[in-house]
């Protein structure tokens, strides 16, 4: 599908730059991030994600940070292409740049910047060519708690307690049965680490190694990175297949 | 949706830094198929004065990603006044791989020196990511490294460590890896300048079942004269 006929000289290398010609399409990721767990607390939104990022289905890059604060009230956490998720932020980058640029002491708030996002999964989604993240953005702005998701199809809502991945089969139901209004900044840090936990059992794209971030009226704060300790001393994991020979 | 598993690319790269600098490290092997088409091919390939990039994966991808790079920094340095950042170079690459993505099947390594950061490592895997990491290893005999580092690694190792260790990793994964062979090219890095290093193949450490090369056997029957009688 030809665009200009006319091109000038020394333009092409440049264009290779630049975003992707019409009839193109992301097939499939390569590397990639698991599971982001978000909870409202009684002052704001607490996040967590761990540090990895997978190829294939190696545990390739452990030190990636998968949560970012955007602006001065919001925070978004990603799963899914890392390199998408990095264009993600340079799109934000640039619309937070603008938004300073009014100096009109308004600021974008999350409510706006989970619409901007929207957008831009749909619209990418609509020409077969998404950007392969489900993204969980929270803020608090003007004492006003905000937490909600983004699929890589345009997908989008908010809610009390968000996850991507496999979050959304192990932690959701933790979440659901756990989650109340109102709870204090140690109640949501245990309750987010206990559905880290479970991951860390059970998605095999877990790495042990996490962040847990809080976003209240003075700011974002992400914690330093961690680990946590795990459970391998129930009685029936020593000698499994006792009485029952070859299984497992 | 299926996950398909990243293709596996020929070659072992490695990138480490060091306090003062960085070590580049690559096989040279070339395939095409089956067939070796190139036993001494150079993978790591210069960017600007201070900066150099390991390639792996496709040969004309990396190729043209890197002619291109090369290409932009020489335009930015003009225009800059002074030698271009390592980060300014890696970003180059991964803009290439990133808006190239469905095209270009490449995994690189950038690896330089600059006067604001020092020595650095930035890792452009498929699909265009960036990642700054203290040590990065690419290609297909990569995967059997990854155990290997995790153990070996050490924080502030001086200049011949990390050269070691890099001829060394290589040199492993050269032993399992069909796709890797030939010699352990090395590039170092820092405020002194560029060193190239060449390692041929028989003058690498011998490892498991591996045996030391000989010109004939009759070298080594003849080796230890006539056999001693016995009763």
């Amino acid at each position: 599908m030809a665009t200009t006929m006319v091109k000038e000289v020394g333009s092409e290398p440049a264009q290779l730059l630049g975003p992707e010609s019409a009839s193109e399409r992301t097939l499939y990721p390569y590397v990639t991030g698991t599971s982001v767990v978000a909870l409202k607390y009684k002052d704001g939104i607490l996040m967590a994600a761990d540090m990895g990022a997978s190829y294939g289905s190696t545990l390739r890059y452990k030190s990636v940070e998968r949560m970012k604060s955007i602006g001065k009230h919001s925070l978004l956490g990603a799963s899914g292409e890392i390199s998408d998720f990095q264009e993600i932020l340079h799109y934000l980058d640039e619309l937070i740049l603008y938004d300073n640029m009014w100096d009109d002491g308004n600021s974008l708030g999350p409510k706006e910047v989970h619409s901007y996002l929207t957008r831009v999964m749909y619209n990418r989604r609509n020409k077969f060519n998404p950007l392969w993240n489900s993204l969980v953005l929270g803020g608090v702005k003007n004492g006003q708690k905000y937490l909600g998701m983004v699929s890589m199809i345009g997908v989008n809502f908010e809610d009390n307690h968000v996850a991507t991945g496999f979050g959304n089969h192990l932690a959701r139901p933790i979440l659901r049965d756990e989650w109340h209004e109102n709870l204090s900044f140690e109640d949501g840090v245990k309750l987010l680490e206990k559905c880290m936990r479970v991951l860390l059992y059970r998605d095999r794209s877990a790495v042990n190694k996490l962040q847990i971030a809080k976003i209240t009226e003075e700011g974002v704060t992400i914690s330093q990175p961690y680990a946590l300790k795990t459970f391998w001393g129930f009685s029936a994991f020593q000698n499994p297949t006792v009485g029952a020979e070859g299984s497992w | 949706m299926d996950l398909k598993a990243p293709h596996s690319m020929g070659t072992t790269i490695i990138g480490v830094t060091y306090d003062g600098g960085v070590v580049l490290g690559a096989d040279s092997r070339t395939s095409t198929g089956m067939y070796v088409a190139n036993r001494a091919s150079d993978k790591i390939t210069q960017l600007t004065d201070n900066v150099y990039v390991c390639r792996s994966g496709s040969a004309a991808d990396s190729q043209i990603v890197s002619d291109y790079v090369r290409y932009f920094l020489h335009q930015h340095t003009i225009q800059l006044g002074q030698p271009a950042t390592v980060k300014v170079a890696a970003n180059l690459v991964r803009l290439l791989s990133y808006n190239n993505k469905n095209m270009l099947e490449t995994g690189l390594i950038v690896g330089g020196w600059d006067k604001y950061e020092g020595g650095k490592i930035y890792g452009v895997p498929l699909g265009g990511t960036i990642i700054e990491q203290p040590f990065a290893i690419g290609g297909s005999g990569s995967s059997y490294l990854y155990g290997f580092f995790d153990q070996a690694w050490k924080e502030g190792m001086t200049k011949d460590e990390a050269e070691q260790l890099v001829v060394k990793a290589v040199s492993l994964a050269m032993a399992r890896d069909g796709a890797s062979g030939g010699v352990v090219r090395t590039v170092i890095i820092n405020s002194e300048g560029v060193t190239r290093n060449f390692y041929p193949g028989d003058k690498l450490p011998l490892w498991h079942e591996e045996l030391e090369p000989h010109n004939s056997l009759l070298d080594i029957i003849n080796a230890s004269g006539p056999e001693p009688m016995h009763m």
